[in-house]
This record gives structure tokens, C-alpha cells and sequence, in this order.
């Protein structure tokens, strides 16, 4: 119950999860050194291999562009109280919109399209999202079991559809038609091409300019509008919420639905933009990821921005450790990836206390330093 | 009524209790500034402080909670190391919380004997703290049956038990925090009986409160505590309430309210057999029926409890009605489908809940963000689709000064603010609306008594500028000297009205304990 000092900004969002992160890699690093391998050389490797060459640039940044908007989604709904973990689920079924769009309206030309696309994802996303949203909201039944559960429907489902409905005559794969060359997403290295730059080619395509606008979106609307308001009064003190007039299951649906519609925006980096066409698993736990990228961030745009960079990284990076050092098996990179999630994400306020103490003996010292 | 005043003060007898430097720091806070306090064997001592003044980090390290970073605490003249509640129980010292420390549906002698049953079989320990606990009954005419159900029982009753648990433990030296908050002036009465026993049989009393009344009434001798110092130790009977307020202050303060007659106009509420139920279907509001007129306050008194935040609640649209209804200025806003806490505050209602933490803001938000929580649509706030940030925080920094909110600073969080400040913004928020009604609850619980008077003197001047306010309070002392009519709330019910200049302490407390109006009258002039 001791009063402390408030740590400043940089302390709370620049430095406690840069120490996280370091402790994330020093166990990483004991792991690596028990399995008989260097560690600063799979260090060198992973950093390499995330931002070495060019190619490797657009590999980071193309699955950063994924983590910006399932970040985004877990972050909206925390801000309004709500542990959303169906990002997963609410991405896959958005990816079923944009899908269904662009093989069944072709014809339209691409600005509409990409127009169409977006809502089509959103629609979808914030539909998948609505019915957990209900139950909570009306229904009391709990939104982290619901998505979970809702995860598991909507895997169930796509499958079904992809083999039985979706998949073209003939086809022996259970993915969707490809969609027509016109409708997908243009690569930056084809822009910088059509501009007269050669760049690497890479997955890396227009959608993550979007996640960049998105990002401000969403700033702009958690802090500077009314809703963005009413749903943060509802997520830290639903009482007096309702007390003013915000009545709270009405901003737990608002909030759950923007959720979805943002973790469906990752359907329009995967179908859209790289796989063109709907496969089974595209989303490839990037939903479950982004609880600890928003969690990372401080459930901040900008925050997000930084963790989903990381763990692009360690993806890319990951990628290429598992190619260089046969003994590192992708299972391993996996584990160096939870291990940094458990760290940075689930552990992420285990130093606080103790940085907090040390901050406010510093300050103190310093306030009596200045009053003597 | 107390004539054995403070025998030890000339420094014959051993202090029960001697503090010598205490000191004590959180952080940057500086709770307890070298503190030395002697309390004197067989007296009963008032500890009197406003909120945050140090009195309860005091008695929580006097009863091994926290240590002291320096200084010594003697007990019996004897140096101790008090380093957790053991080693306070072990020389002797009791404390009876303001929240009580009971386990609800155990019995008075199960509750008793927790944590000291005595072996593994409880049977043994169990006829033992029986004996026992019928001659510490018999001693302290402490009547309680040791088989009823603690959560069955009254509150006065319940603290009884807490009294006894620490009687039980051979306490010698009795703490008391804020004992009275609960109870009803009667049931107050009673715990200060009990006081004067256990001081006549030789036991030591420390008694923490903010109620000048009670350290009047009930203490041998006084400290007063301000900012984390001891100023002034005082015989009671040598002191009075306004020295008091002024040491624990620092200024002179105003302890009568100063206002005019009321000139009561219009009715604007008009409330007709409203009933309230909670979320489990408990009906805590019981056809309650009455009005508030423009320029006047209307107080509602009771023991906390007994359907006024409910009322209140229902009134500003957070709870629904069940039956009857509720009229605005002629207009039907019975609450519930159709009306809500916007709709009301649309129609001119403000409203100041009785727990701010709770309700009336969110703690973790910047004060500008808190000084719009329920006008966050205001068209004032608004560019375009954006919250004008500029414009509230202009709005925000006009409250501050209007109300005198230090410090004055818009981006400080709420959390930061202390307790007078935030309700000083939440007041803020709602009158200089210039709302028809005002709903007020408990405005200055927690609050300084600087504040206090601050607050008070904003809400006559809401009546005197025309304006409706119905006030729910526990204090009786506010209610008495802020309403023009007093409306007394009991099991949900409202058992009668009192015109407040007709009112005193004895009738309300009567009526509170639910003994009707007219018998409480007769009763009281009988006494």
C-alpha cells in the first residue's frame, strides 16, 4: 500500500519492455547454448536474416502487417474492458468475405473493388464478432470463452466450406479459385518498379501502407472521439459509465465489432494481397499473436507499431535461423518466440514493482538533492 | 458523565502507551513526522485528524501493519518491537477495524475463537471460550448470544463481537477506527457505554475518529493530528469542537453553516410510490412518495443501508423502477425504459454520487477526461467528429478555478487528485451545468473540512439561485445543517418528514431505528 512515484513515459513504454525483451533473449540464449549452439552467433543469424538484405526487409515488414491489425483488435476491445482471443477466428471468417467478393464480383474494377474488399472483410469480422459480443453483452456469458469457442466454429466451418462448397470442380486442394490477377493487391516492388525502383521481390504489398493508416484510425478514434470515450469509461470503470449515461453492453458490442473488423483486415494482406485465394489455416495463429503484440505495445497504436516490427522480425528472422542451423528446428524457433511472448506479454509486469521502487529512491534522492 | 480525566497526565502513572519519534515514510509522502503521543492508563483517547492526516498509518504501525522507518513504541514503560499483529495481540493491544473482520456465517463464538481455538480438537476449545466469553459478557455488560449467526446480526451487534474477539485475546489497550460510521446515533450511544465500562474496569481506549461530536462526548483526552504531525494533546474537557477544528485544520473554520430562510417555489420532482428492487430482486426502495420544490433542499437521512443510494440511484436514472412513478417539472421521467442517466441529465438533472470512486468518475483518467464523464455529447466539446480537446481542457481549467480544484492542472490524473479535489471537480461538473434538480450524495464523505464547508456553502447557493436539491446523507450533522426538510429512510421505506428546524439528533436517530414519527416525538418529550 506504499505510495510510490508515477514512472515517467519512456520508463513505462520505452524501457520496461526493452528489459522484458532482453530477459526474453538471455533465457532464449540458455535454451540455444543447451542444445550445444552459439547463441550470439543465432543472434547474428536472426538479426540477418530480419533485416540483412532487401528481400528480408519485405519478409519483416509483410508479417509485421499482419500483427499491426490483429494488435489493433485485441487493443480496441481491452480498451473497452474485453479480453477478445478471437481475432483468430474473426480473421478467418473476414477472409471468407474478401474471398467472396472478389470471385463473385470480378467485374468490378480495382479502386471499387479494394473498397468492397475492405468492407466485405469488416462486415464479415464484426459479424463473427457480434454474437460473442451479444452474449456478453446481454447474456453475461464470458467473451474469452465465447471466442475461444467462436475460433473452433469458425475453423469448422471454413473447412466445410472449402471442401464442399468453395473448392472448384476438380480440384483435389481445399482452397478456394484463385482471384482474378486485377483484383489483387499490388506488391511494393512492383510500385517501386513502376516507379522506377528495383527492389527485392517479397510478399511485402499494399496493405501494409493500410495498417499504417489504420493504426492512426484507430489512435485518432480511442482518444479523440466521443465512442473511442465512451468505450474506454466502459473498460476502466463500468459503473460510472452507466452513471453517466454510456450504457456499457452497448460499447461492449461497439468495441467486439470494431475488433473484428480490424483482425479481418489481416484476410486483406493474405488473400488479397499475397496468397490470392482462400486457404485452410491462413491465419496461422497471427490472431493469438497479437494479444501479446498489444499487450507489448500498451495496447497503443504506436506501441503496436514497435511489437508487431519485433515480431516480424522474429518470424522472418526465425524463418532463416531454422534454414542456416539444421539443429535449431522450426520447433525451436517457436519456442524462442513463446518464450518472448510469456516474457514480454503474460510476464510483462513482473519488473515493474521493482523498477518502481528503484525510480522513486532515485527521484526521492533527487527531489532532496534539489531541496538541500 | 466522565469524571476520572486522564489521571496520568500529570506523569504519575505509567503511560499504557508511549510513542516516542514515530516516522514514518511512503515514498514521497511523509505520513507520520516524528510522532510522540502518551496515552494514559484506564482513560479513554481520541485521536482526531482530518483524512490523510496520518491517524490511521499511526495505529496501523502501532498494530504491526507497517513499521516505523524511525522512533520507539513503549508499552506499559516497556520498549516493544511490534513487527505484526502477534506481537500486538501478545502485549496486549486490540483493534477493532472500521471494516469488520468477520466470517459471516460462522457464530459469535466461532468468530471469537478464530485463530486462538486452542488444540486440534475444537470441542475443548470451544467450552473453554464459552466460560470465558460469558464472564467477559458479564464484565463488560456486553449482552450477545454466542450461538447467533454473525450475519445475522445488527451491525452495532456485529462490532460488539469485533470488541470481544479482542477482548478475548487479553487486549488490555482497545483501538477503535472510526467505530461510529455505521451506526446509528442510538447504537453510537450504546458503544460509548461500553467505552466508559471497559475504562472503568481498567481497560486503555484509543479512539480514531473525524467526528468532533464523538471526541467531545466520549474521551478523556485528545490529540490532533494534521499533515502527518501531532500538534496539540488536549483534556477534552479543556478543549472544544471549534479549538478542535481549528488545530486540526490550521484556520479558523466556519462549523455552523450560515444560511437564510428557503423560499420555496414550483414543485420540480414529484415522486409517487416508487419502488426500486436490486439486481437480486431484493426490494430495496418501498413505495416512497414525496417532493423537492424549487429553492429548497430536501435531505434524506438514514443509517447507511437502508434504500437511499438506491433511491438516489433510481432518481438519476442508473436503476429502474419497479412501481410508481417519477415526475420531472410535470414531465413523466420515471426511470427505466425510455429514460436514462442521459435522458435525465438532457432534461436538467445533475447528479453527484454518493461513492465517487465507484461512480462518479474513472480514476484513471486525466481530469479534463473526468470533468466531461456524462456531457462527453455535449456540442461544446465537439470539432466535427473529433472531442475538442482545447475546449474541454479550457472547460476543465474554468471548473478548477471556479472550485478552487488544486492543483489546477487539467492532464493530471484523477487518481492524483486528493479526495476533496476530486469531489470538488465532480462538483464542479455537475452544478455549473446549472441543472433544475440536483441530486447530491454524501458530497463531503472523505472530504476535508475545509472542503467541507466549500462544498456546503455551493449547495445553498444552488437552492438560493432557485434551484431544486435533494441531499442523501449519513452524517446527521450535514443533513440538519444543509436541508430545509428532512425526510427519514428506513428498511427502504420513508417513515416520515421532520422539518429541519423542528429536528434534532434524538428524533432523527429514532426514526432512523425505524420507531415512527409521531412515538419518537412523544418520546422525546417524555426525555
Amino acid at each position: 500500500m506504499s505510495k510510490t512515484v508515477e514512472l515517467p513515459r519512456w520508463i513505462d513504454v520505452g524501457a520496461l519492455p526493452l528489459l522484458n525483451l532482453l530477459l526474453a533473449l538471455v533465457v532464449s540464449g540458455l535454451v540455444v547454448l543447451a542444445i550445444g549452439e552459439n547463441p550470439v552467433e543465432v543472434v547474428e543469424i536472426l538479426l540477418y536474416g530480419a533485416f540483412g538484405y532487401e528481400e528480408a526487409w519485405g519478409y519483416t515488414l509483410y508479417y509485421t502487417t499482419n500483427f499491426i491489425f490483429t494488435g489493433l483488435a485485441f487493443a480496441i476491445a481491452f480498451h473497452c474492458g474485453l479480453f477478445n482471443i478471437g481475432a483468430e477466428g474473426q480473421a478467418y471468417v473476414g477472409g471468407l468475405g474478401v474471398t467472396l467478393a472478389a470471385l463473385y464480383l470480378d467485374f468490378l474494377p480495382f479502386p471499387i473493388m479494394l473498397v468492397v474488399a475492405m468492407l466485405a472483410a469488416m462486415i464479415f469480422g464484426a459479424a463473427w464478432a457480434y454474437i460473442p459480443a451479444y452474449l456478453q453483452a446481454r447474456r453475461g456469458s464470458h467473451v474469452v470463452i465465447t471466442t475461444i469457442m467462436f475460433n473452433f466454429i469458425a475453423s469448422s466451418l471454413m473447412v466445410y466450406l472449402l471442401v464442399n462448397v468453395l473448392r472448384p470442380e476438380g480440384s483435389m486442394t481445399p482452397e478456394s479459385e484463385q482471384i482474378a490477377e486485377h483484383l489483387r493487391l499490388p506488391f511494393i516492388h512492383d510500385i517501386a518498379a513502376a516507379l522506377g525502383i528495383k527492389m527485392a521481390s517479397s510478399p511485402l504489398n499494399l496493405s501494409f501502407v493500410y495498417a499504417i493508416v489504420i493504426s492512426v484510425m484507430v489512435w485518432l478514434f480511442i482518444w479523440h472521439t466521443r465512442w473511442g470515450y465512451a468505450i474506454r469509461t466502459v473498460g476502466a470503470n463500468a459503473v460510472a459509465a452507466t452513471y453517466a449515461g454510456i450504457e456499457p453492453g452497448r460499447f461492449i458490442i461497439i468495441a467486439m465489432m470494431i475488433s473484428g473488423a480490424l483482425s479481418s483486415f489481416m484476410a486483406l494482406n493474405e488473400v488479397m494481397g499475397v496468397q490470392h485465394r482462400l486457404l485452410i489455416d491462413f491465419t496461422a495463429g497471427y490472431g493469438f499473436v497479437g494479444i501479446a503484440v498489444a499487450l507489448m505495445g500498451r495496447n497503443h497504436p504506436f506501441g503496436i507499431f514497435l511489437a508487431a516490427l519485433l515480431f516480424g522480425m522474429l518470424y522472418q528472422g526465425g524463418a532463416e535461423l531454422s534454414f542456416e542451423i539444421p539443429t535449431i528446428s522450426n520447433d525451436m524457433v517457436v519456442v524462442i518466440q513463446g518464450l518472448v511472448i510469456l516474457f514480454t506479454g503474460a510476464m510483462e509486469h513482473m519488473f515493474r514493482p521493482r523498477v518502481t521502487k528503484i525510480y522513486t529512491a532515485w527521484r526521492l534522492r533527487q527531489d532532496a538533492g534539489e531541496a538541500a | 458523565m466522565h469524571q476520572m480525566h486522564g489521571a496520568g497526565v500529570t506523569g504519575a502513572v505509567q503511560p499504557a502507551i508511549e510513542l516516542r519519534g514515530i516516522d514514518k515514510r511512503f515514498g514521497a509522502v511523509h505520513a507520520n513526522k516524528e510522532i510522540d503521543l502518551k496515552i494514559d492508563k484506564g482513560t479513554i483517547h481520541g485521536i482526531v485528524g482530518e483524512n490523510g492526516a496520518g491517524k490511521s498509518t499511526l495505529m496501523s504501525i502501532l498494530y504491526g501493519f507497517y513499521q516505523a522507518d524511525g522512533g520507539t513504541i513503549h508499552v506499559d514503560g516497556k520498549l516493544c518491537d511490534i513487527k505484526g499483529s502477534e506481537d500486538a495481540i501478545a502485549v496486549g493491544i486490540g483493534m477493532v477495524h472500521q471494516h469488520f473482520m468477520l466470517v459471516e456465517t460462522f457464530s459469535v463464538l466461532e468468530n471469537v475463537i478464530l485463530g486462538v481455538e486452542g488444540g486440534a480438537v475444537l470441542r475443548d476449545g470451544v467450552d473453554k471460550a464459552r466460560e470465558e466469553l460469558r464472564r467477559l459478557e458479564s464484565e463488560y455488560s456486553l449482552d450477545i448470544d454466542p450461538d447467533a449467526t454473525v450475519g445475522d446480526l445488527s451491525v452495532g451487534l456485529q462490532q460488539r463481537v469485533e470488541i470481544l474477539k479482542a477482548l478475548y485475546r487479553g487486549a488490555e489497550i482497545l483501538i477503535l477506527d472510526e467505530p461510529t460510521g455505521v451506526l446509528t446515533p442510538q447504537e453510537a450511544d450504546h458503544l460509548f457505554r461500553i467505552l466508559d465500562t471497559l475504562k472503568e474496569q481498567g481497560k486503555t481506549v484509543v479512539l480514531i475518529t473525524h467526528k468532533l461530536r464523538e471526541i467531545m462526548a466520549a474521551t478523556d483526552n485528545v490529540s490532533v493530528m494534521r499533515q502527518g504531525a501531532m500538534v496539540a494533546h488536549r483534556k477534552t474537557a479543556e478543549t472544544s469542537p471549534e479549538e478542535l477544528s481549528e488545530l486540526m485544520v490550521g484556520r479558523r473554520v466556519l462549523l455552523r453553516l450560515e444560511k437564510g430562510e428557503a423560499n420555496p417555489a414550483a414543485t420540480v420532482l414529484n415522486v409517487d410510490n416508487l419502488c426500486v428492487d436490486n439486481a437480486q430482486g431484493v426490494r430495496k426502495v418501498k413505495h416512497a412518495t414525496f417532493n423537492v420544490r424549487a429553492g429548497e433542499i430536501v435531505g434524506i437521512a438514514g443509517v447507511s443501508g437502508n434504500g437511499q443510494s438506491e433511491l438516489l440511484e433510481a432518481l438519476g436514472g442508473i436503476r429502474s423502477a419497479s412501481e410508481g412513478t417519477v415526475e420531472l417539472n410535470g414531465q413523466d421521467v420515471t426511470p427505466g425504459k425510455g429514460v436514462d442517466a442521459a435522458e435525465l441529465r438532457r432534461r436538467g438533472v445533475a447528479h453527484v454520487p454518493e461513492d465517487r470512486h465507484r461512480m462518479a468518475m474513472v480514476t484513471a483518467f486525466s481530469a479534463k477526461e473526468a470533468a466531461i464523464l456524462g456531457y462527453e455529447d455535449d456540442p461544446a466539446y465537439q470539432k466535427g467528429v473529433l472531442l475538442d480537446w482545447n475546449a474541454i481542457s479550457d472547460a476543465t481549467a474554468n471548473m478548477m478555478s471556479e472550485f478552487d480544484v488544486r492543483p489546477d492542472n487539467p492532464d493530471l490524473k484523477a487518481a492524483n487528485f486528493s479526495g476533496g479535489n476530486q469531489q470538488k471537480l465532480v462538483l464542479a461538473r455537475e452544478i455549473m451545468r446549472d441543472p433544475e434538480l440536483l441530486l447530491v450524495g454524501q458530497p463531503t464523505r472523505g472530504v476535508d473540512i475545509g472542503a467541507i464547508e466549500f462544498i456546503h456553502k455551493r449547495i445553498v447557493a444552488m437552492r438560493d439561485a432557485g434551484k431544486a436539491v435533494l441531499l442523501v446523507s449519513v452524517e446527521l450533522d450535514e443533513i440538519m445543517s444543509l436541508a430545509d426538510r428532512i425526510l427519514v429512510m428506513c428498511d427502504g421505506a420513508i417513515i416520515g418528514e421532520v422539518a429541519a428546524s423542528e429536528a434534532n439528533e434524538r428524533v432523527l436517530g429514532l426514526m432512523m431505528a425505524g420507531v415512527d414519527p409521531n412515538e419518537a416525538k412523544a418520546a422525546e418529550g417524555q426525555a
